[in-house]
């Protein structure tokens, strides 16, 4: 058999081919050549097989075969073979293999070798690749050579420790002793793996850390020696003595002063002198002032030092060398919780590096950004970001919008301001916001009543151009779909006003609706828009009879069943559809976005997609009644905002059905408040003043509960054969003076037994001279059949002044109990 | 903590690999595919530290040879730098005119792999 040819002619051969497959080829060949040698058990050229089997796993290829060669290897009496075998086993085996444990007793033996070398090649590879088990064994062989007085020894034997330690945590305290002379070597390299060690050690374990606290003036002061010391040919790197120890002992001193006052306090004047006399024209420099910088804002440093470190990442910020910038950007935004006001100073340039070319810069520099708006600069900072959201990577859009989006809802200084942010972000970046962007800027937008007519007209201007953007297509549908009347009336202080028809509104609509583009959801958004448009235009109702019939067949489920019923509203229930469709009340506001909102299943609160703010806090259930009526428990006022879910139904046609499956939650199907018709039960109870119940108990008088001061209000009662414990009160209220009664609010409360729930009333103004009422439905559930008394509470402005009255209603007729 | 030292050629080939956690070998080729086209896609004015999944890369560029550093967070970026080029003048040293003549580098690849220990010694 010829001789194996030696590494670099494999090496030479591999590297003339030309194709993957053709160096695939030739490994394998000389693979097939390696295992049959292995085979032939051919000492003389083992250690040469296998130094190429390494080449080859380098390369990516499987050399598992030569594990139990390596362990030859190692066995073997010459130093050459012994040091391939070492370094194959540190690359071929690890604790997974078996074989490993074969490998115990010769590195046991070599530690206790003659030759310092040998010694080191054992110390190395277990420091490398040994496992619990081969650790354990051969801790006590460490250790003593731990305390060896041969630095060579020594050294390597300190970070065979420090894997000891890892794989093995309860060895640390055999350690302990043979640390106390670590740190008196003049030798550099024991040193280091002597900080290394003991770096381990007091991350491990605070009683340890407490125990080498004591050692922080002979760090000290070994840090001074090198700072102080002139050039030092050995350890000199550009014009810096061994920094790399001077890195090391900066981190350990930052472990040890951590939270600690005394520690810290003798490290202060050290850091100040490194930080003051380190050169900083050379990289080495500036990497010795980051740690040092890490370590004084790490630890309880005066305030003189800690402003000290921030102007020096200050000055890396001004710095022409982007790894500087980088580092610098980074502590900053480590720091920016603690030091805010001493990071404000830096923020021109912070917001400068906005506009660098690097990537990692540009990362940094937008958390940063974001950490430091605060309410003075606002303003400011959100221009110069909304100008990053223009020009950055999609990588960073969705982020940047996100933050921009929780920044604006801290710090905005007007809703106008607030509005126009985002719709800027949704215009320049409308595919990456989250999706609970939009019900937020839906919450807001019914928040700001005063701008609802500026809002939809920049919304409406938004999307006649372009109507691929999801998230601003559907905001834009739902302000449309609510605020119609406002566009199309033109009137708006803020803007010019656009002339838009309603012709010209459905157009936009229906586009959307048609168009690819959108989402099955975005088409949810405009279908629904389109019917809310029927009660607020006047002309187009058949057009959109027409748009909403089409889509009736259409394929989507979820647009079909929108479309049937909505079908069904305008042939069936057209009395219904105005109330149905009224505009949305003001939401209160949620701060948490979250599964939290879901889970109250009180059966008004949506699927998380459309509109998603929960029943306002006054009508949060204690318990998830599934009875509709249950939601406001106790005789307390109720909150006059009514139950807004209720006025949902017109947005959300598979919404109904939802509020349906809760009342079937009961079992009894179609109960209490749903009238005895044999339709899709998604009509619901009494929303508008008309009789609801086919099979009203023959006619109960109504009565006038309240007539004073040129304010009456009538209630008129209904109840259901099917549930006799209900009661439906319609209250009319008319204004018989000469002036408007405004800002009406109705407030009732009824005895323990009974609960009450008010629905949203038709308006808050009551025009003079009766020529208008006010209409609001009051359910009264009686499981008890006591008698109806209610006591209630109502405010309005009337001749500028506002005004306040309390009365009791006792006179119910007893059909409306009984 | 230092995750792996390679040393990687414009085309793609591993010259040198060492890794001081385990990963599996099918695995190796294809981090060092992405990162060397990670590190070629850089320009010369940008920063050498790149964010990579969860750990930092710190590369450093000799005429055709790309020497790439895998640190976690708790080490110091600019330290490990220096590292590099330390490491890189310290074979030029030992062997001559290291960057042309990559063979005499992996010639004497047991050497290289004790160098590689010195750089286990700066975790």
């Amino acid at each position: 058999m010829p001789a194996p040819i030696r590494l670099r002619e494999l090496i030479r051969t591999i590297r003339t081919a030309r194709t993957q497959a053709e160096e695939r080829e030739m490994i394998q060949k000389e693979c097939a050549a390696i295992r049959s040698s292995f085979r032939e058990e051919d000492n003389t050229y083992r250690c040469r097989n296998v130094a190429k089997l390494l080449y080859m796993h380098m390369l990516g290829y499987p050399a598992h075969f030569g594990q139990l060669e390596c362990l030859k290897l190692i066995a073997s009496q010459k130093f050459t073979d012994k040091r391939i075998g070492y370094l194959g086993a540190m690359l071929l085996l690890d604790e997974r293999q078996d074989v490993h444990l074969l490998m115990t007793n010769c590195i046991k033996n070599d530690l206790n070798h003659s030759t310092q070398y040998v010694q080191g090649l054992a110390l190395c590879t277990l420091g490398c690749m040994g496992s619990s088990e081969m650790c354990r064994d051969l801790a006590g062989e460490v250790e003593k050579l731990l305390k060896t007085s041969n630095s060579y020894l020594r050294k390597k034997a300190a970070l065979c420790a420090v894997h000891v330690i890892r794989k093995v945590p309860e060895l640390m305290e055999m350690f302990l002793p043979a640390t106390k002379n670590l740190l008196n070597e003049k030798n550099h390299g024991v040193l280091h793996t002597s900080v290394v060690l003991l770096t381990e050690m007091c991350e491990r374990s605070p009683d340890m850390l407490a125990h080498f606290r004591k050692l922080v003036p002979q760090l000290v002061r070994i840090l001074k020696n090198l700072i102080m010391s002139g050039y030092s040919p050995e350890h000199d790197v550009s014009g810096i003595s061994d920094p790399f120890l001077q890195v090391r002992i900066l981190r350990l001193l930052r472990i040890l002063g951590r939270n600690d006052d005394d520690s810290s306090e003798a490290m202060n004047d050290i850091l100040a002198q490194v930080a003051t006399n380190t050169e900083t024209s050379k990289n080495v420099g500036n990497a010795i002032l980051y740690e040092t910088v890490l370590t004084i804002m790490d630890i309880k440093s005066e305030s003189g030092l800690r402003v000290l470190a921030i102007n020096i990442l200050g000055r890396f910020l001004l710095n022409n060398d982007k790894n500087i910038r980088y580092v610098a950007l980074t502590s900053l935004l480590k720091t920016v919780q603690t030091d805010h006001n001493a990071v404000q100073r830096h923020r021109s340039t912070i917001v400068d590096c906005l506009k660098d070319l690097d990537v990692s810069i540009k990362r940094r520099a937008m958390e940063l950004s974001f950490a430091l708006v605060n309410g003075n600069n606002v303003r400011g900072m959100m221009k110069e970001l909304l100008y990053f959201l223009d020009s950055c990577e999609p990588e960073f859009k969705a982020d940047c919008a996100s933050g921009i989006f929780l920044a604006a809802e801290k710090y905005a200084p007007s809703k106008r301001w607030h509005i126009d942010t985002i719709m800027r972000v949704l215009t320049t970046a409308g595919s990456y916001v989250r999706d609970d962007a939009v019900p937020n800027l839906i919450q807001l937008i019914t928040n700001s009543v005063e701008m609802h007519a500026y809002t939809v007209q920049r919304l409406y201007k938004a999307i006649l151009g372009d109507y691929s953007q999801q998230p601003l297509v559907q905001v834009a549908s739902w302000c449309i779909g609510e605020y119609g009347d406002l566009l199309v009336s033109g009137q708006c202080e803020e803007e010019e006003p656009i002339q838009a028809t309603e012709d010209e509104v459905l157009d936009i609509l229906e586009s959307v609706l048609i168009s690819n583009m959108s989402a099955s959801v975005t088409r949810g958004y405009a279908l629904t828009a389109i019917m809310k448009l029927s009660t607020r235009f006047t002309c187009t109702v058949n057009r959109i009879k027409k748009v909403v019939s089409i889509y009736g067949s259409s394929i989507d489920v979820e647009l079909q069943q929108r479309a049937v019923e909505y079908n069904a509203l305008f042939k069936k229930y057209d009395h219904m559809r105005p109330a149905l469709l009224e505009r949305m009340p003001v939401m209160e506001k949620v701060t948490t976005n979250g599964p939290t909102e879901i889970v109250q299943t009180n059966g008004e609160t949506e699927p998380a997609v459309l509109e998603t703010k929960p029943p306002p806090s006054g009508l949060q259930p204690a318990s998830q009644a599934n009875d509709l009526l249950d939601l406001l428990g106790g005789s307390d006022i109720t909150p006059v905002i009514p139950t807004a879910p209720t006025s949902k139904p017109a947005s959300a046609g598979g919404e109904l059905l939802d509020l349906l499956g809760d009342l079937n939650l009961t079992g009894s199907p179609v109960s209490a408040p749903v009238p005895q018709i044999a339709q899709p039960p998604f009509l619901l109870d009494g929303l508008s003043s008309q009789p609801l119940f086919n099979d009203i108990a023959a006619g109960i008088p109504s009565i006038t509960a309240y007539n004073k001061n040129g304010l009456k209000i009538d209630f008129t009662f209904e109840r259901s054969n099917t549930n006799p414990s209900v009661t439906v009160i319609t209250i009319q209220a008319s204004n018989s003076t000469e002036l408007d009664m405004t800002d009406f609010v109705f407030q009732a409360a009824v005895p323990k037994t009974f609960q009450l729930q008010l629905l949203s009333p038709s308006s808050s103004v009551i025009p003079a001279f009766n020529s208008g009422t006010i209409t609001q439905v009051i359910k009264v559930l009686n499981p008890q059949k006591q008698q109806l008394r209610m006591r209630i509470k109502l405010t309005y402005n009337h001749k500028g002044s506002a005004m306040q009255d309390l009365a009791e209603v006792n006179n119910f007729p007893p059909q409306s109990w009984q | 903590m230092i995750k792996f030292f390679l040393m990687v050629n414009k085309q793609g080939q591993t010259r040198l690999s060492r890794y001081y956690e385990h990963v599996e070998i099918n695995k190796r080729t294809m981090l060092e595919a992405e990162v060397i086209k990670k590190c070629l896609s850089r320009s010369k004015d940008q920063c050498s530290f790149i964010e990579y999944k969860d750990f930092k890369l710190v590369y450093r560029q000799y005429a055709a040879l790309f020497v790439v550093v895998g640190i976690n967070e708790t080490e110091n970026e600019m330290a490990v730098y220096e590292l590099i080029h330390n490491f890189v003048e310290v074979l030029d040293k030992y062997f001559s005119r290291v960057v042309s003549e990559i063979l005499t580098l992996i010639r004497n690849i047991s050497y290289f792999s004790k160098l590689s220990y010195v750089s286990h010694l700066r975790e």
